[in-house]
């Protein structure tokens, strides 16, 4: 399982419109990320990092080549198709938690099982598993306001891991956080990437993010330098 | 998912509260108008109606040109062979005769010599008709101050007033001089029987009711009246009915070139009164068409500033994978529950202050003090069936529109910026 592809990309090139001509952002992508894998996007500011993780969440399309994630062509989807996809089979971490400030810690984390219909008694089950898994079983009834940040973040997690998603991708998640908070977050994402097999995938510029990684995929100028396993799994 | 929603609108007062006391300000202020302006305007009808220009009227072609004057030398002739007719034509019509005159009221002393006088407006009613109706009509019973109601010839009602003013007395004896259909001088004594207030600024200055067979005795109007009025049943007026009897009435008389010809007119053809339900009409379309298009910029820059404090809640629902149409559905769902609850709190206060102005009034006599119309000395609000749902249109509609005006934002947002907006 571990070996099956699923996000692959066959010369991906991303342009944008800037002013009369074009910007590219990716050029000839050629990646592909197995089930499980814990790999991070590395590269300075404007390296790409971000446009090929909007790409991968099907929030943005390529303008050439070919995106498959979890067997569906990214350019061909309509929006519709692409927000179920987002929907079952994406999280999404962000780097300022981006969470709703007037719901609870369980009522943020419940949100995304409300969109996918789910039974009142599994979103429960479900809820209370996330947040057994980043330690916030205590801060139920919490309101973000009343959360520290690396409590906040692991909020976000619990969100972005309740629906048990295939893929969970994170901009830069640690970039607000200390360096012992982003640790901890660091340790709960590894930890349920081993006992779920979720493939995490990281847009980074943060020594301690790269530390973790498993492997390294090095982006400049929109291209593909380097890509490395940093440790055998 | 719905559950979810209202928590978020109930937990926060950008969403609810403000929205809810904007969208009932609004409407209380649309209800109350309407009911301010239904009652004064209803009074001021009615008032007319029953004081002068009944729901028709019959006059002779020349009376109705000068009736200003209180021509009563081109009064109606044969009124009780006319009125016969009319009963039988239009049944469901209750047809009355009435003198208007004008003239001089004495009171005299021991010695008979003028103690006081001051110029009257008579009015004469078939005060002794149980059938005419007039005394409920008029109110005349509920007007007494003192004294009592005429119950023979020879008395009379003067305002209380104008009682005060001529330091008259029920009881006391009082001398018309006024003049005849013919033009000679009328005088003779009345007792005034009581004095009345009809919270009428026109009446109350300085009027006299009288039976109209006084009146016509007096004045030399043997089988004549200034003008016989048509109500009708259950004094409702229907300007639809009023219209079909009065082209019905008149086109008898068409080819009639005799200026002492009869004549009908309707209520709305009197006094200007078309032209003020007109102008009243238009004011109130205008007034709630100005009002649905500022509260819907009001709430269309509420919806947009909310939208914009919610800018990271509607990104972030778009990056977990709810649908943008969703997204948008919500809001306006939102909306409808903001403006339903809004209309019915603006609406239950705006109907709670109506009816205490219906009950109360406003006094405005101090203001009427010279007015010659017959308009009521206090005006009221009523509360019609419309009060009921009249504040939903701009309470419910604005908000919606703005919401959704507000709302496209999110059809032209880009997902793909949703990282980058989602980390400002």
């Amino acid at each position: 399982m571990k070996n099956s592809k699923i996000i692959t990309t066959d010369g991906l090139i991303k342009r944008f419109p800037v002013g009369g001509g074009e910007f590219t952002a990716l050029n000839d992508i050629n990646l592909s990320f197995g089930k499980g894998e814990f790999a991070g996007l590395v590269g300075p500011s404007g390296s790409g990092k971000t446009t090929l993780l909007n790409i991968f969440g099907s929030l943005d399309t390529p303008s050439e080549g070919k995106v498959v994630v979890l067997d569906q062509s990214i350019g061909e989807l309509t929006h519709k198709e692409a927000a179920k996809m987002r929907n079952k089979y994406l999280g999404f971490i962000f780097q300022t938690y981006n969470l709703l400030p007037v719901y609870t810690v369980y009522e943020n984390v419940e949100f995304p099982l409300l969109l996918l219909d789910t039974s009142a008694e599994e979103c429960r089950k479900s809820v209370l598993d996330a947040l057994e898994w980043v330690g916030l079983t205590d801060k139920l009834k919490s309101r973000p306001a009343q959360l520290s940040g690396g409590e906040s973040q692991r909020v976000a997690i619990a969100r972005a891991m309740v629906k048990k998603p295939e893929v969970v991708l994170a901009d830069e998640p640690t970039a607000n956080l200390d360096a012992a908070n982003s640790h901890h977050i660091l340790q709960t994402m590894e930890k349920l990437n081993r006992e779920l097999n979720t493939t995490f995938i990281f847009a980074t510029h943060d020594e301690k993010v790269i530390r973790y990684l498993r492997r390294k995929i090095s982006l400049e100028d929109g291209r593909v330098v380097n890509d490395e396993y940093l440790m055998d799994e | 998912m719905i559950r979810f929603l209202l928590k978020g609108i109930l937990r926060d007062r950008h969403r609810s509260l403000f929205p809810i006391l904007i969208v009932s300000s609004g409407v209380m202020l649309t209800v109350l108008i309407q009911c301010w302006i239904s009652g004064v305007l209803g009074e001021i009808i009615d008032t007319s109606a029953a004081f002068s220009t009944g729901h028709v009227k019959i006059m002779s072609r020349a009376y109705a040109e000068n009736v200003g004057q209180i021509p009563n030398d081109l009064a109606l002739t044969g009124v009780e062979s006319l009125t016969g007719e009319l009963r039988q034509d239009y049944p469901n019509i209750n047809w009355i005769k009435r003198i208007h005159f004008g003239g001089l009221l004495d009171a005299p002393d021991e010695m008979g010599e003028t103690r006081s006088q001051g110029p009257v407006m008579g009015m004469a009613v078939q005060l002794f008709s149980e059938t005419s109706g007039e005394v409920q009509r008029l109110n005349i019973e509920k007007s007494l101050i003192r004294g009592y109601l005429p119950e023979r010839a020879g008395e009379i009602l003067i305002s209380d007033v104008f009682a005060t003013k001529l330091n008259v007395n029920p009881g006391d004896v009082v001398t018309l001089m006024s003049s005849t259909m013919c033009g000679s001088m009328a005088m003779q004594n009345y007792t005034v029987a009581g004095t009345v207030s009809f919270g009428v600024v026109a009446m109350d200055r300085s009027a006299m009711i009288m039976d109209i067979s006084d009146a016509q005795m007096v004045l030399d109007m043997d089988d004549a009246a200034g003008e016989i009025l048509g109500y009708f049943e259950n004094n409702v007026y229907s300007d639809q009915k009023a219209k079909n009897v009065v082209a019905a009435f008149n086109a008898q008389y068409e080819h009639d070139d005799d200026e002492f010809a009869p004549i009908m007119l309707r209520l709305a053809d009197q006094n200007g009164l078309d032209s003020m339900l007109d102008y009243v009409a238009g004011l109130i379309g205008a007034f709630i068409a100005i009002f649905v298009f500022a509260m819907s910029i009001v709430l269309w820059n509420a919806g947009l500033i909310g939208g914009l404090r919610r800018y990271g809640e509607v990104g972030l629902r778009l990056a977990i994978g709810e649908n943008k149409s969703h997204v948008y559905y919500s809001m306006i769902m939102e909306s409808v529950l903001i403006g339903l609850l809004g209309s019915v709190i603006g609406t239950a206060i705006g109907l709670g202050i109506s009816y205490y102005l219906q009950t109360v009034g406003f006094d405005i006599s101090e203001l009427t003090k010279n007015v010659t119309m017959m308009i009521p000395s206090v005006f009221r609000a009523h509360v019609t069936p419309h009060a009921y749902y009249i504040g939903f249109v701009p309470g419910l509609f604005s908000t919606v529109l703005g919401t959704a005006l507000a709302g496209i934002g999110i059809y032209r947002r880009k997902t793909a910026q949703l990282f980058k907006e989602l980390e400002v």
